[in-house]
Formats: C-alpha cells, structure tokens, sequence
C-alpha cells in the first residue's frame, strides 16, 4: 500500500532521487552548457518513454501516437506565452490540464478499441490533430508560432531561461519516474497489470476496466503536455511538422520496449541510452539516421525474442536486482 | 646511438618551437548547418559551395587582414537535414563545442528563425542568406543580419512587369504553407490589389504535396491567366512539370526558388516561359565597392563546381563577403564592433545593394537589395535563364504570351 | 465558379489516382486478411517499388511500363523473404505482435534507405499523351496507372477464385485448421500470401512513381493512406480497399474545388478513426454480412 513509510523503505525511491540530483547538478558544475544541452534532451525523451510505459508496459496498449500530448502542450503554452502574456508556469500547467482534458475526449472514443486497432487509432488520431492544427489560423496554421526574446526577460533573460527550463525538465522528468513507481506499486497498477494479462477476465474479476484505462491514458497525457510545453518555450519556435513528428513517438515506444516495458527504470534507461546513440550519430554524415536501423533491428529481436527488454534480460541474470532497480 | 637520437630530437623541437611564431595562424572559425539531406538540399548545398567560395579565395589571398595579423577562415558545418529539431541542438554546438565566433544562416526562413534563438542568446553574429522572410526580424534580434532582399518584395518584380504588359489580369496565388511562402504571397497580393490586379484564387498546400491536380483543376476553374507562387525547389518543380502537364494557359507562370536552380533545366519543355524572381543573375551590372564584379563571381564559381551559377550560391558568397568587410572595417573580430559596422554598412557588391534597418522593430531587416525577374527562354534551340526585368537590368525581352 | 465539367474533371482525377491508391492498401487487406498480420512495412514496399522504378529506367534504360513484371516478381520473392525473417514467429499471436515486428523492420529499411539516398527528391519522368475535356486534361499517365490498376485487380480476382494455388490461399484464410486437414500446406500458403501483398505494394509504389516525385519518406504517407483506404473498406477485404480507394478518389475529387486542399487530410483522418472505432469491419460491412473472425 502507499504510506509513506513503506515507500522512504524502498531502495529504489532514493535511486530516482539519486538520478535527478545527477541530472541537475552535474552540468551546473562549471555552467558546462553541452551537457546540459544533451541531458536536457536525455530528460525529455526519458519522460516521453515513462509515460508512455504507463500505458504501453503496464496496461499493454500501444500508443503509436504519443507524441500528440506533448505537441499539443507545447502548443498551448507557446500560445498563452506569446498570445496571452501568461508567465510560463502558468501556461504550462494549463496547458498540461488541458491536453488532459483533451486526452480524456479522445479516449473515449478510442479506448474501446484493442489491440492492433487500437494502436492504428492513435495514429489516426496524432494525424489528425497535425492536419487539423496545420490549418488552425491562430496557432499559425503551417507556419507555426515565432516567440520573441523578450519572452524571456521575466526568466531573467534567454541565458538564465534555458538554465530554469533545463531544472524544471529534469523536475519533470523525476515526477514522471515517480508517478511511474507510485502507479506500480499501487492497486491502481495491479489493474493495470490485470488488463493488459487479460482484460475480460480482469473486467470479470472485478477491475473497472473501461474507468481504468480512460484514467491511465489521461493521466499519461500530463506530464508530456508540460514537458512539450517547455521544451517548445526554450526552442522559442512552434510548427505542426516537429510538435507532431511520428518519429518522436516511434522512439518513445521503440526506446520503452528496449528498455523494458512494465518496468519504472526500463523505459528511462532505454531513453537515456538511445539518446546518447542519437546525439552521437547526429554529426556523424553517413551515420545521421542510423540511430533508426540499429533501433529497429534491436526492436525486431526484443519482439521476437526478448519481449522484456534490457532489464528483463538483467532480472533473469540477477533475480536480486529486482528489489532494487524496479 | 641512442643519446644522439634524444639530443636531435630535442633540438629539433626546440626548432621547430622557436621557429613556429612566423607561421602561427589565426583563425576564424564560421559555423553554420546546411541541409545536405531533406527538401531543401538542393537550394542549400549551392548556397553553401557559395560560401565555400568565398573562403578558398580569402584564403588564398592570405585570409582577413586585420592590423598585422592574418586570419584564415575556417567553415564547421553540419547536416541540419532540413529539420528545425535538429538546427538549435546543432548550433548550440556549433558555438560551445566547435568555439564559432561567426555564424551562416541554415536555407530557408523557418531554420533561420530556429537557428537564432541560439545565436541571439550567446550574442553571436549570424549572417542570414538564406532566410527572406521579415517576421524574423521583428523578434527584437540584435546580431542578426540579413544579407538578401526581404520575402516582402519578392513578387514586387514580378508584378511591376506584369503591369508593363497589361492592365487587366486574373491571378492565382497557390503557395506552399511555410513561413517563406506565405510572406511572400501575403504582400504580393496587396501589391497585385493596389496595381488593379484582380484575385483569381488564393491557396495553400503543404509543403510536401506532390499531387497537385486538385489545385491545378481549381487554378483552371478560377479562369485565372497568370499564376504566382510555389515554395522551394521539390514543390516548385512538380508544380511546373504538372501545370504543364495538365495544358493549363496562363500568360504568366512566376514560380518561387525552384526556376532559379540550374537543374530546372530537366524539366524540359515544362521550364520554357516560366519566370522566377531571383535575388541575382550572372549578367546583372551592379557596380561593386570591394569584391568581385559579377563576371568575375560567376567564372570563379564554375570553374571551381563546374556547374551553372544561380542567386542561392551568389548569396552564399556574399554571406562571407560582407562579413569580411564588417570585420576589416572594424579592424576587429570582437562581435559588438563587428555587428556595429554591418549595422552602418551602406554599400554596393556583385551582389547588389547592402543597408540593414537599424529600428527595435525590424532590426537586420534588409532594405537596399533588389531583385529581380529572370525566365526561362529557348534560345538557338538551348534552354537558357534570361534577365527580364528590369529594363535597365534585362537580357532578353519579358515573353508574355499563352503556353 | 467551379462549372460543372470542373467538378466533373475534378471527380474522374480524383476516381483514376484512387485507384492506385486502392490497389496500394489491397496489399494490407490481403495480408489481414488471410493471416491477421497488420504489415507495417508497407510503406517500405511502396518505397520499394519506386526506387526499382527509378533503378530499372534509370540504369538499365527498360521502358517504363515494362518494369511493372519484374517489380511484382520481385515484390513477391521480398514478401517471403520479409515473412520467414517477421512474420512467422508471430502467427497465431496477437496482431500486436507482428505489428511490432514488421514496425521493426520497416525501421531497419527507411533508415538503410536514408542512408543510401538520404531524402533527395526522385523523378521518373513519363509523358504521355492525355484526355482533354475543355480547359482541363487528364495527364495520360493517371489514366495509364488507372487501367493498370484494374488490370491487376482483375487479375487477382481470377487468382483467387479461378485457382487452385487462390482457392487454397482463401480456404487458408478462412479456418487455417480446415485447411491443414485437407492436406493445404499451410505455412507455405501464408509466406505466399504475404509475398502477394508486398507484390501489390511494390506495383502500386511503381505506378505512383509514374505519377508523382518520391523521397526515401514518401512510403509513409501512402502507408498512411493505405490504411485510410483499408479501414474504410474493411480489413481482410481487398476488393474492398479497392473500393475504399476509389472512394478516398472520389472524396478527394468532390471536396478539392470546393475547400482548401489542407483541409481534406483532417476529414479523411478524422474518417479513419470514426471508421475504426464505429465500424470495424469497413464502411462496407454495413451492407453486407460480416466476415467470420
């Protein structure tokens, strides 16, 4: 159960709190603005994957189309920074609820649908939404949204912004592992587990399975919302071809299952790992988009082969590591 | 043996030590992202071979002379595959990995405006070649400076020589739906309105389309006889190719970007009459303060390609080329004198004209430089670009008849 | 302002690239079909198709219509290599599975194809003479793709029906166990079926080649409308996903002189999923008996 207590007691709490401690502060040493540039897009793809996972791993719906929440709720919040004047945290929670809201919407429709028809559907609905905002006037349609350097000024200017930016990723990062831990070990979680086992005979046994799932897609819509939401601020430009891209969301899944779906350090790992790979490849000429061959090949023999991914294959060499690294 | 060996060694290094001074260079280092891969490639690999012109030549000359010391200029650049994603992460390195102090923009309008948020934010200069559209410039950007003429002014020509011909026309404004575009077709059409022109239909469509007979049967419904827009060079070239397929009769077919690149030519019968308004042509006559004349760019450059010229490469070498004289008149590579002296920069090239607004509204804004109209014409059976307007520019007159 | 021969004009283009795209998702609802495989490396096949266009005009200077034969071949020998590497493995999971799996290796093929040829736009130019009806024409190569198109569909119509080899891929695909029993050797009929489908993918990416410039990219978009088209005619229903293309076609033609062309992509998005979640079995279902399973 979730008491406090019980929680403080489990290993892996202060691993996440030793993560984020790593993340925020090995770049402030020296103000070294690579490696935060790099860790910072470690933590956005480490969120999109850990959110992801409480729908994909846990409750075993693949979400081909996740990367809608975090275009939309960079959308939002570009728009009520530039649009509205809201500060920024404002703008990002609402948008963050909004995009929830949004996600609750199109749940409803789609959720009765499983499996492949399911997945199929997500893709259907990130399409539509980058059409539909692709003409939507006053988000600026395909051309998308210019945020001025003045924008900043309230952050203490566009150097000083990208630090704040950077620290409130990493929060958003390490609420996402939380969140993904707290959901595991809850009977929320167990419910999960339950539907994505078998969900009539879950339903049968008394999980609300139809409630379950409008919540868990929901509640993984949030924290991307947010973390769109900075992350477009920071690159102080908006267009539908990069808050939609497919690719993004193609990672997400790829790098979740890579990792270890159903696990909480699974999908984080597999992100972290897959990004260094990215970043790495990014300035190499020939290599530039390598990153997808040598993830799809690793995501064809992890479906064939290993569907536990790389902590799956860890748990089975040391079953101890279990209680630790969740 | 073996001592005489150590001992050669070290005065062999204190040699070489004592004599490297005479030979240290300086350096300046320019860092930019071209699209080698993506849909813009082929517009942005000749802006780039342009720049790399320009800094073989410096080089050969003996690089940027500043007081005594020499400065040879060395080019990072990486692959931006025509994706805004991949230009802020690729600057942010160009300046804190790769130490830039200069940078060039990326092609196109909507890398551009990406690319500097990074560059205003580390207070480095970023010359901008390949991005036209004016709303960058109203970000409150101070080291941002365009070198080529304003997206807003792009159809200026196109209609100017439009009224030469006739007082009445129907046109159909069809862009693709990217920043560029869409600047440009916006001031055109109150452009084509305030010279009596009347609206046959305005539409966009996404910038990857490659089926555009929808379009193109509305553009024959609208009873529209001349035809302005486009986008850059894969969309510009299908639109030619199908417009022709599908025998549309228009007067005048003035397409963004695409007609401008030599490989336009391969399209055969559907380039013949298509004009394109281009920010340079070989047989301009501008009269240049520094640098090279025109002639001179366009030899240099195909000998050194062996390939035909187009304004994307020219603009590319005028990138360095202003930047050089930014430096050597502020006699500094310190990026507050350097962005002092382009901001006063009054001055004629092989290029054109150069003068940047200076207002907080639209700072870098460039006002002097003009373009003008160019199509394609079949001369002694030979497909080739002609200059068509302006009159004093011109090298062959403005064909302005149904296809 | 549209006049009626526009509207007509703009219909009869939109019915002949319909087409083509209706033969591109006939290779998805095959494949569904007979094995409740989703092949997600359709894209891929389209892509395929083009480049082998592109390869054969190119390099080998073979007409261009003429590469279809070798395009299907090849296709074909592809589609059970691609099934024994995949697919196998995944019969009888959930279509999850092999959504996965396919997913995977059409990662593995885009990126090996960016690679190679990064994202340069490619042309196979092809002029022939077209149909004028007044002011408007129908380039020659829609109508040339078209009556292709429903050459093959015909084609495979006879197959399947007139066939022993299609008679058996059906009785597969109708209760595998049945047709095991009477001596159907099951797993080979499946790799055929597959290899059928990536056939048709690599001839429709040949045809669209005919039609319109491609990247090493452009496979998703039509993977993208495949799925449209098949969702709409009903999965496991090729002459369905004919249909749904020629409808798709249609829907194009009707709405494009009347809204801007940005907008037809949010409807027929918006279809595709209304379609999924109210009627699974295609938009045709609804008229005629559902298919068992």
């Amino acid at each position: 159960m979730l008491d406090a207590g019980t929680i403080l007691r489990r290993p892996f709490f202060w691993i996440v709190a030793a993560i984020i401690a790593a993340f925020a502060i090995t770049p402030s040493i020296g103000q070294n603005v690579e490696l935060r540039e790099d860790l910072l897009l470690a933590a956005v793809y480490i969120t999109l994957a850990s959110n992801l996972n409480l729908i994909l791993g846990y409750a075993g719906y693949v979400n081909f189309g996740s990367i809608v929440f975090f275009g939309l709720g960079g959308y939002f919040t570009v728009y009520f920074v530039s649009v509205l004047r809201w500060n920024l945290v404002a703008a990002s929670l609402v948008g963050g609820i909004a995009v929830s809201v949004l996600a609750f919407v199109f749940g409803l429709g789609i959720l009765r649908l499983r499996g492949a028809y399911f997945a199929l559907a997500t893709i259907g609905v990130n399409e539509a939404v980058q059409a539909f905002v692709t003409n939507f006037g006053p988000w600026g349609g395909g051309t998308g949204i210019y945020l001025s350097t003045e924008l900043f000024m309230p952050l203490g200017g566009p150097a000083k912004a990208l630090w704040i930016i950077y620290y409130a990723l990493v929060g958003i990062m390490g609420l996402s592992l939380y969140l993904s831990f707290f959901i595991k070990i809850s009977k929320f979680g167990l419910g999960l587990l339950a539907i994505s086992g078998n969900e009539d005979a879950a339903a049968i046994l008394g999980v609300p399975t139809p409630r379950y799932k409008a919540m868990v897609y929901c509640i993984s819509a949030f924290l991307p919302a947010i973390a769109g939401g900075l992350y477009f601020f920071k690159s102080a430009f908006i267009q539908p071809s990069d808050a939609f891209d497919l690719n993004l969301s193609t990672e997400a899944i790829v790098t979740a299952m890579l990792g270890g779906q159903g696990t909480v350090i699974g999908p984080a790992l597999g992100a972290y790992l897959y990004e260094e790979l990215r970043g790495w490849l990014l300035t190499s000429d020939t290599f530039a988009n390598f990153q997808l061959v040598i993830s799809g090949a690793l995501l064809l023999v992890i479906v064939l082969f290993a569907p536990g991914g790389l902590m799956g294959w860890l748990y089975r060499q040391w079953p101890t590591l279990k209680k630790v690294l969740e | 043996m073996k001592r005489f060996c150590v001992i050669a060694l070290g005065v062999a290094s204190g040699a070489i030590l004592i004599a490297s001074p005479a030979f240290a260079e300086d350096t300046i280092t320019i860092g930019m992202t071209l699209s080698k891969t993506g849909s813009l490639n082929v517009d942005s690999v000749a802006e780039y071979k342009g720049s790399e012109l320009w800094r073989d030549q410096v080089n050969k000359a003996g690089g940027i002379k500043i007081g005594n010391k020499h400065y040879m200029v060395k080019f990072v650049d990486y692959d931006d595959q025509s994706q805004g994603s991949r230009v802020q992460q690729l600057y942010t390195r160009l300046i804190v990995q790769d130490h830039a102090q200069f940078l060039f923009s990326p092609y196109s309008s909507g890398l551009t405006a990406t690319a500097a948020v990074i560059t205003e934010q580390y207070g480095k200069i970023m010359l901008d070649g390949g991005g036209a559209e004016g709303k960058i410039f109203e970000l409150g950007n101070k080291y941002l400076f365009q070198c080529i003429t304003a997206a807003d002014h792009y159809l200026t020509g196109a209609i100017d020589a439009l009224k030469e011909k006739t007082e009445t026309a129907s046109i159909a404004f069809v862009y693709s739906d990217d920043p560029f575009s869409k600047a440009v077709v916006a001031a055109a059409r109150k452009q084509a309105a305030a010279a009596g022109f009347k609206e046959a239909m305005i539409e966009s469509y996404p910038p990857s389309t490659t089926d555009f007979s929808p379009i193109i049967n509305k553009i024959i419904s609208s009873g529209a006889d001349v035809f302005m827009g486009g986008g850059h060079y894969p969309d510009g070239a299908t639109l030619a190719r199908q417009l022709y397929d599908q025998r549309v009769k228009l007067k005048q077919t003035t397409i963004l970007v695409a007609p401008d690149s030599p490989k336009f030519k391969s399209l055969g019968d559907a380039s013949l009459d298509v004009t394109v308004p281009s920010q340079w042509e070989p047989a301009v006559t501008y009269k240049p303060d520094f640098g090279p004349t025109p002639k001179e760019f366009a030899k240099a450059y195909e000998d050194a390609f062996h390939t035909g010229v187009d304004y994307h490469a020219a603009s590319g070498y005028i990138e360095g080329l202003l930047l050089q004289h930014a430096i050597e008149q502020a006699e500094s590579i310190d990026a507050e004198k350097v962005a002092a002296q382009l901001n006063k920069m009054d001055v004629s090239t092989f290029f054109g004209k150069y003068k940047v607004a200076t207002g907080a509204k639209d700072h870098g804004l460039q006002e002097a430089h003009q373009m003008v109209l160019a199509q394609w014409q079949k001369k002694n059976g030979e497909l080739k670009l002609e200059m068509v307007w302006p009159d004093a520019a011109k090298t062959s007159d403005f064909v302005f008849a149904q296809r | 302002m549209t006049t009626m021969i526009g509207l007509f004009a703009s219909l009869v283009d939109g019915l002949l690239v319909g087409s083509v795209y209706g033969l591109a998702a006939m290779g998805i609802s095959l494949i569904w079909g007979v094995m409740d495989v989703i092949n997600l490396t359709h894209g891929a096949m389209i892509v395929a198709g083009m480049f082998s266009l592109y390869l054969l005009v190119d390099t080998l200077g073979v007409p261009v219509y003429l590469t279809l034969p070798p395009i299907f071949i090849g296709g074909l020998i592809v589609g059970i290599a691609l099934y024994w590497i995949a697919v196998h493995h995944m019969i009888g999971q959930p279509p999850l599975m092999s959504l996965l799996s396919t997913f995977a290796v059409n990662l593995v093929l885009i990126g090996l194809g960016t690679a190679k040829w990064g994202t340069v736009l490619f042309n196979v130019p092809v002029s022939l003479p077209g149909a004028s009806i007044g002011r408007y024409t129908f380039p020659g190569t829609h109508i040339a793709a078209a009556l292709l198109t429903a050459a093959i569909a015909f084609l495979l119509y006879l197959f399947l029906f007139h066939t022993r080899p299609g008679k058996a891929v059906r009785a597969v695909s109708g209760n595998r166990e049945a047709a095991e029993l009477v001596g159907i050797p099951t797993t080979r009929m499946l790799a055929f079926a597959f290899g059928l489908g990536v056939a048709l993918a690599c001839v429709s990416g040949m045809l669209i080649g005919t039609l319109f410039p491609f990247t090493v990219l452009s496979g998703d978009a039509y993977q993208l409308k495949s799925f449209v088209v098949t969702v709409l005619g009903g999965l496991g229903n090729p002459a369905g996903a004919l249909i749904g293309g020629i409808a798709i076609g249609l829907f194009e033609g009707l709405t494009a002189p009347f809204i801007p062309v940005n907008w037809t992509l949010v409807f027929e998005f918006v279809l595709f999923v209304v379609v999924l979640i109210a009627f699974p079995g295609g938009l045709l279902s609804l008229r005629l008996p559902r298919r068992a399973g």
